[in-house]
């Protein structure tokens, strides 16, 4: 136990933002972008998703940061993969049986989150060199972000799609919906469009950035001579 | 201690195959619990939907068995079984009020799937529910919502021949506004598609089904009466 | 055409269907290694070809898995076959073609995590094909990702000589064009319908 806490940074709130938001895992890290594309024509899909990820992403995570000590390095890949596959196995027959409906309409993608890199990334950069509690806080971090990149496209989509949002009419019965953006072309074009938006918005802070830091240095110069 | 970690020795092919060995058998034990847990629960679920699906196109329908046609023959079976399945529905007096039947073609995008109502007196297909599709949205998508559309199901006619070889009209998916005969179906004008793929399943699974149920047309009426012994 | 027909099988997975373009399986890769045609095509290939031996590995296993009853180990033995198969085809890669290994080999390992080949797996048993109808099933999957991957790499290989605005930098402009060419592949959804 010695050797791992002596590497690690004190726990704060950061552990669990960063996820959230400064290295969005599907934003800025573009990570496990089948699903994102794949379910998010409804917001209820997206949530549905959302929360599968989520608890295959915390349980592993603990359970590879809990084994962390006990686990050779040479096997190391192949044990997370079967624990990963063990908790989708389970998520996957527990939305059987809460609700068939939503089953259906997720299909195969649910058991496509073994192969979702977010959550073998988190196991192997995180999860297996930090502790129990750091590990949780930054799954869910990280799950709960990947949550809210799926339901920031589900809502578009379904807005633009079919005028309404988790089922609930929004615009009135004159709006012509947009059909493409419940296929799978809307997928792409939303999350670029999302993509450039957020690019867009990074480069107005940098360089407002850089010309507060000009402006500064500007100021600070006749004070020197 | 964190010496060691700096160099850390090469473990023994035993505790590779040790810690594989443990992970999986509590990976095996995890699935198996939650898989026996679910299990009656879901099966439960399907029970639900498949009866949802049966009394939507058979509404009269109070109860319902379920037959498994092997080698052209109608067996009395559960739902679990496998190979090709048909509900009957009766009503409350016991009276067979109908079949429900599956039915599956291309579409435009994927297979389409559907479930319909047959009634074997008259001869009429009245009414079908989704199943499985992923038609485009607002087009084929309006097999189930079109009113026009759906007015062809009032009795759309699937008589089966004399001979019991076949149906007695082929099933048809005309152009919009040309229906003439009780057995064609108006397309929807946009959707053709998957209208003529809705066609083309009923044709085929009546040309197939029919005959069959028209032959076991009595041991249906009463299995409701004396459930047929396995 | 009918459904089952090994044609249209192929046909579907790989035009109308496409497995990138339609169903967003195997999108790591088609952004990560989509810049040039030429990695683009040696992807594509070790892809197309970890599909078909995963496929009929996967085929062989379902159904010593139904025969017992053991459903619930499917997924498991699935990723375990893939992981295997990727091995496997890279030590004997690695035996008789060093030319065709160098050219692949540093494909091989990203392929284990890549949902394509699973997805070719998990649908053939969700569909319930036949041995030959998983192989028509496989090879068309890996030749649709080839297809998308090598006209995508092809419009980025334009797209580098262009000047571009500067938000449109890293992912955000490839979805746009996978955007298009998503829209480009519809139309080839009525392929099966007629007839």
């Amino acid at each position: 136990m010695a050797q791992t806490n002596k590497k690690e940074t004190p726990l704060t709130w950061d552990v669990f933002t960063t996820g959230l938001w400064k290295e969005n895992p599907v934003f800025v890290m573009m990570l496990g972008l089948c699903p994102v594309l794949a379910v998010t024509n409804t917001v209820e899909n997206s949530l549905g998703m959302g929360a599968a990820t989520l608890f295959v992403l915390v349980c592993s995570n603990a359970l590879v940061s809990a084994l962390r000590n006990f686990i050779p390095k040479q096997v190391r890949i192949t044990t997370y993969i079967v624990i990963i596959a063990t908790f989708v196995t389970l998520v996957d027959y527990i939305i059987q049986a809460i609700s068939l409906d939503l089953y259906n309409k997720l299909g195969a993608f649910i058991q496509l989150i073994v192969v979702n890199c977010l959550i073998l990334g988190r196991a192997e950069a995180y999860a297996s060199k930090n502790s129990f509690g750091k590990s949780v806080i930054s799954a869910t971090g990280m799950g709960l972000g990947f949550a809210l990149a799926l339901v920031m496209l589900g809502s578009v989509r379904e807005l633009l799609g079919s005028g309404q949002l988790l089922g609930i009419r929004i615009f009135s019965e004159n709006f012509e919906p947009w059909i493409v953006m419940i296929l799978p072309p809307g997928g792409f074009i939303v999350l670029g469009c999302w993509l450039l938006l957020i690019n867009y918005v990074h480069q107005r802070k940098t360089e407002s950035l850089i010309n507060q830091d000009a402006a500064a240095s500007h100021c600070s110069v006749p004070q020197q001579h | 201690m964190s010496q060691q970690a700096e160099t850390p020795k090469q473990p023994s092919s035993s505790s590779l195959i040790l810690t594989l060995a443990v992970v999986a058998m509590l990976s095996g034990l995890l699935v198996v619990l939650i898989y026996e847990f679910t299990k009656p629960i879901i099966a439960e679920n399907q029970r639900i939907a498949t009866e949802k699906a049966i009394f939507k196109v058979l509404p009269a329908a109070e109860s319902r068995l379920t037959f498994q046609l092997q080698d052209g023959k109608l067996i009395a079976a559960d739902d679990k079984s496998g190979g090709e399945l048909l509900y009957a529905g009766y009503d409350s007096n016991k009276q067979l009020v109908g079949l429900a039947l599956n039915a599956a073609a291309q579409g435009y995008q994927d297979t389409v799937k559907l479930l319909y109502g047959y009634t074997p007196e008259n001869g009429c297909i009245t009414g079908f529910d989704v199943l499985k599709s992923t038609e485009t949205p607002g087009f084929g998508t309006q097999i189930s919502s079109n009113a026009e559309f759906l007015a062809n199901f009032k009795c759309l006619e699937a008589k089966v021949k004399q001979t019991l070889d076949g149906l007695a009209n082929v099933i048809k998916t005309v152009r919009n506004g040309t229906k003439q005969h009780a057995w064609e179906i108006d397309a929807i004008s946009g959707s053709t598609i998957t209208s003529n793929a809705v066609g083309r399943m009923l044709n085929q699974s009546g040309q197939r089904l029919h005959p069959v149920i028209a032959k076991h047309l009595p041991m249906l009426q009463q299995a409701a009466e004396q459930p047929p012994t396995q | 055409m009918n459904p089952e027909s090994l044609g249209f099988i192929f046909l579907s997975a790989f035009l109308i269907n496409n497995f990138v373009l339609a169903m967003f399986l195997g999108l790591c890769p088609f952004v990560g290694v989509s810049a040039k045609r030429d990695t683009a095509f040696n992807m594509s290939l070790a892809t197309t070809f970890v599909m078909f031996v995963s496929s009929v590995c996967a085929y062989g296993v379902n159904s010593i898995l139904t025969h017992f009853e053991l459903e619930f180990l499917r997924l498991i033995s699935y990723i375990a076959i893939i992981a295997s198969a990727v091995q496997l085809v890279e030590m004997i890669l690695k035996k008789f073609s060093p030319t065709l290994f160098r050219a692949l080999g540093i494909f091989l390992p990203l392929i284990t995590t890549n949902c394509a080949i699973l997805g070719v797996a998990l649908f053939q048993t969700a569909r319930g094909y036949d041995f030959f109808q998983s192989v028509a099933f496989s090879l068309g999957a890996g030749a649709g990702f080839g297809l998308a991957i090598m006209l995508m790499a092809g419009l980025r290989e334009k797209l580098e000589l262009s000047k571009l605005p500067n938000i449109t930098q890293a992912a955000a402009l490839s979805m746009m064009l996978a955007g298009i060419l998503s829209m480009t592949f519809m139309g080839f959804a009525g392929l099966g319908g007629t007839a």
